[in-house]
C-alpha cells in the first residue's frame, strides 16, 4: 500500500513536469507575446529592450527553466493586464469558483445517483424513461444554452432570481463566501443549477448503465435467492458495485467543472477563475493562462490520486492484491 | 440491395424497433437536408451584407420587412432574417462538426491502433501523452488553442480536432489491444502479409463498432463545442455566423425581452445535438455485448 502511494506520487510529479513543459511551450511559443506587451508603433530600440527585459530573447529551453525555477518558488510572474502577481490574482478568485463547483457536483450526485439506480432497476417503467429522456437532454444541450434559458425564465420572465453577480458575501476563515448569506445563496442558485445540469445527466446515465449490468449478474441472483429484500440488494450490493465508476466520475467532474465554470461564470458574471481565464485569453495575458492551466492540471492530478486511494476503500480485491 | 441476413440488415431491424431512435434519425436527416438546401429554401442570403437593412433589425417574429416577405422567426441585430440565418448557421455548424470529427477520427484511430500494434515503450509513450491530454477538459483545450490561433474556420476546426482526437485514440487503442491478442490476428501475421495490411484490413474493421458510437457522440460534441466557443467570442467571425454565434449575438438583447434572436437558433442547435445523441444512444445499446444475455 505504501509503495503504491509513493509510486503514485512520483508518477504525479513526472506528469506535472511534462505538463508544465507542454503548457509553457503551448502558450509561449505560439504567437509572439511581445505584440501584446507593446504597441506596433514603438521604436525598434524599445522593442528590443522590452524583449530583453522579459527574457524573450533567450532560447526557449532557457526561458522554460527560468520559469520552472520561479514556479518552484511560488512565483508565476505578474499578470500583463492586472499588474499583480498571478498567484495572488488566482487565489483571490478561487473561492467563488470553489463554492459554485462543490454546490454543483454534490447536488448532481445527490439527485443523479438515486435517479439513475431507479432507471436501471426498472428500465421499462414510464418514470425511468422520463428520467432517461431528461438526462439525454442534459447531456446534449450545451451548458451556455441552459444558462440562457435559466436567466430568461427566472430572471427576465418570473423575476424571482438575480441574473448575475455574486450577491452579498460573508467572511469565513478570512475568505468571502456567498453561500453564507441568503442574498448570496439566491445569486448562487442559478449558476450552480446551470453547472450541475451536465453532471446530473452524467451521474444518472452512469448509475443506470451500472445498475442494468449489475442487476443481470450472479451477485444479485444469489442475493435475491438468499431472501434479501430488494431494498437491501440495491443498497448493499448494487450501490457498492456501481460505486467505483461513480467515484471516478465524481472526482474527475470536479476538474472538468473548473472548465465548464468558464462558460457558466461568463454567462452569470460570476467573478471566479473561469471568468478570469476567459478575460485573460481574450487579452492574451499569458502568465495568467499558464498559471491557470497548471492549476487545473495540478487539481486534476490530485483528484486522480485521491480517487485511486478511494478504490482501496471500496474494493476489497484491490487491498488484498496489493498488500 | 441488402440481403435479409446481412449484418447491416439485422442491425437496421433492431434499430427500427426503437421508435425514438428512428424519429431522431429522421430529424437528423431532415436537418442535414435543409442545411444542404439552405440556398434554395432561405428567403434571404444572410452572408450578403448588401441585402441587410438596419431598419429591419431586431423585429419580432411575423414582421413583414423591407424585402416584402414575412420574417417568421423575426430578425437579429443586423437585420438578418433569422430563419435564413438559422438555415445557413446549421450548414456551418454541421460542416464544422463533421470536418473536425473526421480529422479527429483519422488522427485518433491511427494513433490508437498503431500504439496497440507496436506495443512496448512506444505504446506506453503514445498512450501516456493521450491520457495526459484527456486530463484537460476538451472545452478548455479548444478554448486556448482557438484563442492562440485566432478566428477563422480552419483555426476553429484545428482547435476542435485537437481537443477531440484523444477520445478516438483511447477507444481505438482499447479495442485494438483486445483484438491484438486474438488468434485470427496471429494467424494473419504468420502469413507473408505485410504487417500494415494486417493492421488496417483485419484489426481496424473489428474495432469499428465502438468507434462508430464514439464518432456519433463526438460529432454532436464538436457541434456543441463549436457553438460554445463561438458563444464565448473565440469561434467564428460575425460575418459568417454559426448557430453558436447567432445565439451569442442575441444574448445581449435577451435581458430586454427580445428573446427570439437567441432562442430560435438555440432550439435548432439543441434539436440537432439531441437527435444525433439519441441515434448514438441506440447504436451504443446495440453494439454493447454486455446487455445481450
Amino acid at each position: 500500500m505504501l509503495t503504491h502511494v509513493i509510486e503514485r506520487i512520483l508518477q504525479a510529479l513526472v506528469v506535472m513536469l511534462v505538463m508544465s513543459a507542454l503548457v509553457f511551450v503551448g502558450v509561449y511559443a505560439i504567437g509572439n507575446p511581445i505584440d501584446v506587451l507593446i504597441g506596433p508603433d514603438v521604436s525598434q530600440d524599445i522593442r528590443l529592450e522590452t524583449i530583453a527585459r522579459y527574457g524573450l530573447d533567450r532560447p526557449l529551453w532557457e526561458q522554460y527553466f527560468t520559469f520552472l525555477s520561479r514556479v518552484l518558488h511560488g512565483d508565476f510572474g505578474r499578470s500583463f493586464v492586472f499588474g499583480m502577481p498571478v498567484l495572488e490574482l488566482i487565489l483571490s478568485r478561487l473561492p467563488a469558483t470553489l463554492e459554485l463547483t462543490v454546490a454543483a457536483v454534490v447536488g448532481a450526485a445527490l439527485i443523479g445517483i438515486p435517479a439513475g439506480i431507479y432507471a436501471g432497476y426498472r428500465p421499462d417503467s414510464a418514470l425511468a424513461k422520463a428520467i432517461m429522456a431528461l438526462s439525454i437532454l442534459g447531456f446534449s444541450v450545451p451548458t451556455f444554452w441552459i444558462g440562457l434559458v435559466l436567466i430568461m425564465t427566472f430572471a427576465v420572465e418570473l423575476q424571482i432570481l438575480p441574473a448575475g453577480g455574486r450577491g452579498d458575501t460573508a467572511a469565513l476563515f478570512g475568505i468571502e463566501w456567498s453561500f453564507l448569506t441568503a442574498n448570496g445563496l439566491s445569486h448562487m442558485l442559478l449558476p450552480a443549477a446551470n453547472l450541475a445540469f451536465f453532471k446530473l445527466a452524467l451521474m444518472t446515465r452512469l448509475a443506470r448503465a451500472g445498475t442494468r449490468e449489475v442487476m443481470l449478474s450472479d451477485t444479485v441472483k444469489f442475493a435475491r435467492a438468499a431472501g434479501l429484500s430488494e431494498w437491501t440488494v440495491l443498497r448493499r450490493h448494487v450501490l457498492r458495485l456501481i460505486s467505483i465508476p461513480l467515484v471516478t466520475v465524481f472526482g474527475l467532474e470536479f476538474a472538468s467543472t473548473l472548465a465548464f465554470a468558464v462558460v457558466t461564470e461568463t454567462i452569470f458574471s460570476w467573478p471566479g477563475i473561469g471568468k478570469l481565464i476567459i478575460d485573460s485569453i481574450q487579452s492574451l495575458d499569458r502568465p495568467v493562462m499558464v498559471a491557470y492551466l497548471m492549476l487545473v492540471a495540478f487539481v486534476f492530478i490530485m483528484i486522480n490520486f485521491v480517487v485511486d486511494l478511494t478504490y482501496f476503500a471500496l474494493d476489497p480485491r484491490l487491498r488484498k492484491g496489493r498488500a | 440491395m441488402m440481403r435479409k441476413d446481412s449484418p447491416a440488415a439485422r442491425f437496421w431491424a433492431e434499430f427500427r424497433e426503437s421508435r425514438i431512435a428512428v424519429a431522431a434519425l429522421a430529424v437528423v436527416v431532415a436537418l442535414v437536408g435543409v442545411a444542404l438546401l439552405a440556398p434554395l429554401i432561405a428567403p434571404q442570403d444572410p452572408h450578403d451584407l448588401a441585402k441587410l437593412a438596419l431598419m429591419d433589425a431586431r423585429r419580432p417574429p411575423g414582421y413583414v420587412g423591407s424585402g416584402g416577405y414575412t420574417h417568421w422567426l423575426g430578425t437579429d441585430a443586423q437585420g438578418r432574417d433569422l430563419f435564413s440565418a438559422i438555415l445557413y448557421g446549421l450548414r456551418i455548424s454541421l460542416q464544422m462538426g463533421l470536418v473536425a470529427g473526421a480529422i479527429a477520427f483519422a488522427v485518433g484511430v491511427t494513433l490508437g491502433i498503431s500504439a496497440a500494434y507496436l506495443g512496448g515503450r512506444r505504446e506506453a509513450f503514445i498512450m501516456r501523452v493521450i491520457d495526459l491530454q484527456l486530463a484537460f477538459p476538451a472545452i478548455l483545450l479548444a478554448l486556448v488553442i482557438s484563442a492562440l490561433l485566432g478566428q477563422g474556420k480552419a483555426q476553429l476546426i484545428a482547435a476542435l480536432a485537437a481537443a477531440q482526437y484523444a477520445y478516438f485514440a483511447r477507444t481505438a487503442h482499447s479495442a485494438a489491444s483486445a483484438e491484438r491478442g486474438k488468434d485470427y490476428v496471429e494467424a494473419a501475421l504468420s502469413t507473408p502479409l505485410p504487417a500494415r495490411q494486417v493492421v488496417w484490413r483485419h484489426i481496424l474493421p473489428n474495432c469499428l463498432p465502438p468507434l462508430i458510437v464514439v464518432a456519433t457522440v463526438q460529432v454532436a460534441n464538436a457541434i456543441a463545442l463549436e457553438a460554445t466557443l463561438s458563444f464565448l467570442g473565440v469561434g467564428l467571425p460575425v460575418t459568417e455566423p454559426s448557430l453558436g454565434s447567432l445565439i451569442a449575438n442575441g444574448f445581449q438583447y435577451m435581458l430586454s425581452g427580445r428573446y427570439w434572436i437567441s432562442i430560435y437558433p438555440g432550439l435548432a442547435l439543441i434539436l440537432l445535438i439531441v437527435a444525433i445523441n439519441l441515434v448514438g444512444d441506440q447504436v451504443r445499446d446495440q453494439v454493447n455485448p454486455r446487455l445481450k444475455r
